[in-house]
């Protein structure tokens, strides 16, 4: 998460009252939000925090300058459809993108457990070339530092990117009017439950791969079609997508109505969610976006992304209301309907 | 999907809505309990309440096993984890269930080895894994997860697995619904019975129910259109003033239940005299231990458990809301100081809680104005 950047001139006070780091603050959920509202953010941006996007732009003597950062560490380092070092390239450029920005450059910090196979260390810096060069985007420097076996898990990588702004388009949260729609550009959760199954705890299988891929091909043919149109866009990576439209709603007091039956699931994932009392809304991806679209936009953006590769199955899945303010409301096609907020936490699987 | 998508079918849904609304015409309140924990989160998941006329009002009963398990019973089976080589597997619903040092993940955040598991059977894998480690299984769960703990537990007798134990806190469903009709508060109509637990135990033990107390009950599934149907069938049985019991959910649900699963159960487990359920007070013959015969693998045998007894905070209401006297939204502390992130009350902390799916789906709701389609 990356803020306005300015220099603090002093800090506001500190809210995050946790007394210890659990798993959750890092989960993506509300902790991840209390602890970087309530402690990083008084602290490193003062009172000028605005609502917190995917990346920072910022202004360097006349030039704009888009900077995100993000770590990597997903246990196991290879899952069906990707691995660490593919993830680590593209989450970045994907921060960069949904800010409305081309990831141009990306340094890279290795942090590598003592013990480690060379074998696998090359096999993820093959798998990061790789990535980089099918998005478009150098790898222009890095770092490595290794621990005692025993003090990390394997490997951690953090990539950390600058991009240029695209011209005409921008992201503001602010900006989000009633009546505006909710796209989402594919089926979700195929990352999370592929990590899940392949954690192989749960003796549970399914055929399903990461959706992990650069979504800038997407966002730049988005941006060209229906560019002035475009309000707020975000990749519901941890805590799903229901996680990002809530902070959406929250950012701008508005409602987010969605329509259960418009949002793209494939079938492994909903029939893995159902046997693990899951909720495909709260599940990770990682090659999907969401976009807040003025209504006059919506029909030239879905087919913009319908003519685009791997773009075919986006969607509109909701749209903008006053109510419910700052939440998040699902309605059914047979007229029930349900608040659903921000994860607490890792998704757990249910069972009695 | 197969087994999901009819039961979720929006024409079949509205047809059934209007044959309830029709049938409970405006004259007469009724109040259904629905017992099983699954339905509370069934009801407010597929927004349920939005369907159903005014008149009929649904009361979350106890059928929830985390909602209802002591904070003492955590902090017990936290202790026996805290000695030196033991890992602590439970199910995840348990995980984030918190004992009065903190719930299993914020142990596991410590350093504790937690373990999550999706089947008891898994546990045991996990102890022949690591044979230098000791297993340690907290079983929670009504008869829905008591035979396959019962089954984890011959096969490890049956294979010699020293290095396993479980704690046992499996619950029976009939005494709870018996506390409840016994609680001169209580004013209902009629029953959705629990579908899971009758997968094992069948239909017959809730004879008494319609014979003794008159009430009807009607086991139900947990899809949208399975659970107004079983309204349908209750709303029949009231009008006629009839109390039987019926099976809604046939397609997993047998009329004498599960023998298979029964005979495991009877091998493994006996009824404790008492047991004490969170917001309920003690209940006789209301849970299970294992018997002397599998005593080697009873974590209550095998370790020093301390016997820690936890009162919840005066002010949370959680029997009431457990009894259903009060609604969620009802209780001085719901969402204030009890909440899915910090939940006080048991009810909190579980999805199938009623104050969790209620805060979670419906809190908010009340603000929303009313709904036109999306163009």
């Amino acid at each position: 998460v990356s803020a306005p950047a300015t220099i603090p001139a002093e800090s506001a006070p500190i809210r995050f009252r946790d007394t210890q780091i659990e798993m959750a603050h890092g989960a993506g959920g509300k902790a991840s939000r209390r602890l970087v509202e309530g402690l990083f953010a008084p602290l490193l941006f003062g009172n000028a925090t605005g609502p917190l996007g995917d990346a920072a732009h910022i202004d360097i003597g006349g030039a704009k300058v888009a900077i995100t950062t993000d770590s990597f560490v997903v246990k196991p380092l290879t899952f069906p459809g990707g691995s660490i070092g593919e993830l680590a390239v593209n989450g970045t450029v994907n921060d960069l993108a949904v800010s409305g920005a081309k990831a141009e450059a990306l340094v890279v910090t290795y942090v590598l457990e003592a013990g480690l196979p060379t074998s696998l260390l090359e096999a993820e810096v093959r798998a990061m070339a790789r990535a980089a060069s099918a998005a478009g985007v150098r790898i222009a420097g890095g770092d490595t530092k290794v621990v005692e076996h025993g003090k990390a898990d394997q490997m951690y990588i953090t990539t950390s990117g600058i991009g240029r702004p695209l011209r005409g388009v921008t992201i503001d949260p602010s900006a989000v009017r009633p009546g505006d729609k909710v796209l989402l550009s594919g089926p979700i959760g195929d990352h999370g439950i592929t990590i899940l199954l392949a954690r192989g705890e749960l003796d549970l299988e399914a055929d399903l791969r990461s959706d992990t891929r650069s979504v800038l091909p997407l966002v730049e043919a988005l941006v060209n079609a229906a560019g002035p149109g475009i309000r707020w866009m975000r990749d519901p990576t941890r805590g799903g997508v229901a996680t990002s439209l809530n902070e959406l709603a929250r950012d701008c007091g508005l409602g987010v109505v969605l329509l259960e039956d418009q949002i793209p699931v494939r079938d492994a994932v909903r029939g893995a969610c159902e046997l693990l009392g899951l909720d495909p809304l709260h599940i990770a991806n990682e090659g999907q976006f969401l976009a807040v679209m003025a209504p006059e936009y919506a029909d030239a953006a879905i087919n913009a992304l319908a003519m685009m590769p791997g773009g075919g199955e986006a969607q509109v899945i909701g749209e903008i209301r006053e109510q419910p303010a700052g939440s998040v409301l699902v309605t059914t096609l047979y007229g029930g309907s349900r608040i659903i907020d921000m994860l607490v936490g890792d998704p757990l699987p249910r069972i009695c | 999907m197969r087994f999901v998508d009819e039961f979720r079918e929006p024409e079949l849904i509205s047809k059934t809505a209007e044959e309830i609304r029709r049938l409970a015409g405006t004259k007469r309140h009724y109040r259904m309990m629905e017992v099983c924990g699954g339905h509370t989160h069934a009801i407010y998941r597929f927004g349920l309440k939005d369907i159903l006329p005014e008149n009929i009002e649904l009361i979350h009963g106890p059928g929830c096993p985390v909602c209802v398990l002591p904070m003492g019973r955590i902090d017990d089976g936290l202790s026996v984890a805290q000695q030196p080589d033991v890992i602590f597997a439970a199910f995840g619903d348990m995980m984030r269930v918190p004992g009065t040092q903190g719930s299993p993940l914020e142990h596991k955040a410590r350093g504790m080895d937690v373990r999550i598991v999706y089947s008891p059977s898994d546990a045991l894998k996990l102890a022949r894994l690591n044979p230098d480690k000791h297993v340690m299984f907290f079983a929670i769960g009504f008869e829905t997860t008591a035979p396959s703990t019962a089954l984890t537990l011959m096969r490890a007798k049956a294979e010699g697995i020293r290095n396993f134990s479980v704690f046992c806190n499996h619950v029976t469903i009939i005494p709870a619904i018996r506390a409840i009709l016994d609680s001169p508060d209580m004013r209902l109509d009629a029953f959705i019975g629990p579908g899971h637990v009758s997968t094992v135990i069948g239909c017959r033990p809730y004879e008494w129910i319609a014979q003794n107390e008159h009430k009807p009950i009607v086991v139900s599934g947990f899809e949208p259109l399975d659970m107004l149907q079983s309204v349908v069938m209750l709303l029949h049985q009231l009008r006629k003033g009839e109390a039987r019991v019926e099976n809604q959910y046939k397609r997993v649900v047998p009329w004498e239940g599960n023998r298979a699963a029964l005979r495991a159960m009877a091998e493994v487990f006996q009824l404790r005299p008492y047991f004490e359920w969170r917001g309920m007070g003690f209940i006789s013959q209301s849970a299970l231990r294992l018997r002397d015969s599998y005593a080697e693998w009873d974590a209550e045998q095998r370790f020093v458990i301390p016997g820690i007894r936890v009162t919840d905070p005066k002010a949370a209401q959680c029997g009431e809301v457990l009894k259903g006297v009060l609604k969620p939204h009802q209780c001085k502390l719901f969402g204030r100081e009890c909440t899915p992130e910090h939940p006080i009350g048991a009810l909190m902390v579980s999805s199938e809680g009623s104050c969790a799916a209620y805060f979670n789906y419906e809190h908010r709701k009340a603000m929303a104005s009313s709904l036109s389609s999306i163009a």
